[in-house]
């Protein structure tokens, strides 16, 4: 399986690495997923302050060793023949691209299956800390009991809400 | 011997700093460099890095004490993640 993780400042381009793809698959291949998350421009709560933006801090290194492990085990559930993840750090604001996930494989279903696996494990697994930013400071994001509950129902463990 | 500490996100904001360097005993365990941490750091940093929920890394792997460090290790302390 071809295989490529991208930790990244910058912007991705998503037909670019559509295109990339189809130069690089195997004639085998019958499906490609893809996923793109945006950092959403969220209405503040009544007093609330507003998110001007979001930042992204990652542990070089062990960042993209923790999703090459999530690869790793999407790659041992489906039979993938490519893999991309690219996610981004550093200040990011409303409406920006902020993660990507391409899966392709033989057959539609392990295609679907292997990016929301992933994006639900990079949730919880991959090593990244995000900050909400507005105009009266800083505040760590918390892990929510959804993100918990979604790799809980892949890994079969039973619901712990 | 010397041991790199590196601090992300709450907890680097915790500190004031995102990495420092600490001189300790040789073999020395997490109860050393945490003592060696007090001299450096204020009460609200240590009781940040003490909290339940914080994991640690030893040259970038998942460790759990006990744990024994060796010169020129990398010890980092991580709060809950939040990616994607």
């Amino acid at each position: 399986m071809h295989l490529d993780v991208r930790v990244q400042t910058g912007d991705f381009d998503v037909a670019g690495e559509y295109a990339a793809l189809r130069g690089r698959l195997p004639p085998g291949a019958g499906a490609v997923a893809s996923f793109v998350g945006l950092v959403r421009d969220v209405a503040p709560a009544a007093g609330a302050e507003p998110v001007r933006a979001l930042y992204l801090e990652h542990y070089p290194g062990m960042t993209e060793r923790s999703i090459r492990a999530i690869a790793g085990q999407a790659q041992q559930r489906w039979p993938l023949l490519d893999l991309v993840v690219i996610h981004r750090v550093g200040r990011l604001e409303p409406t920006e691209q902020i993660v990507f996930v391409q899966a392709a494989a033989s057959h539609r279903a392990a295609a679907f299956a292997a990016c929301e696996f992933v994006m639900d494990y990079l949730k919880t697994d991959a090593v990244f800390w995000k900050r909400e930013d507005t105009d009266a400071g800083g505040r760590w994001v918390e892990a929510t009991r959804d993100d918990r509950r979604r790799v809980n129902a892949w890994a079969g463990a039973p619901d712990d809400g | 011997m010397r041991v790199d500490v590196r601090f992300f996100a709450s907890l680097r904001e915790a500190a004031g700093v995102a990495s420092l360097t600490v001189e300790l005993p040789e073999r020395a365990g997490f109860d050393a460099l945490i003592a060696a941490l007090e001299a450096r750091l204020d009460a609200p940093a240590l009781t940040a890095l003490r909290a339940e929920n914080v994991r640690l890394a030893r040259n970038q792997e998942l460790v759990v004490p006990p744990f024994e460090l060796a010169n020129g290790d990398e010890l980092a302390f991580l709060p809950p993640v939040t990616g994607g």
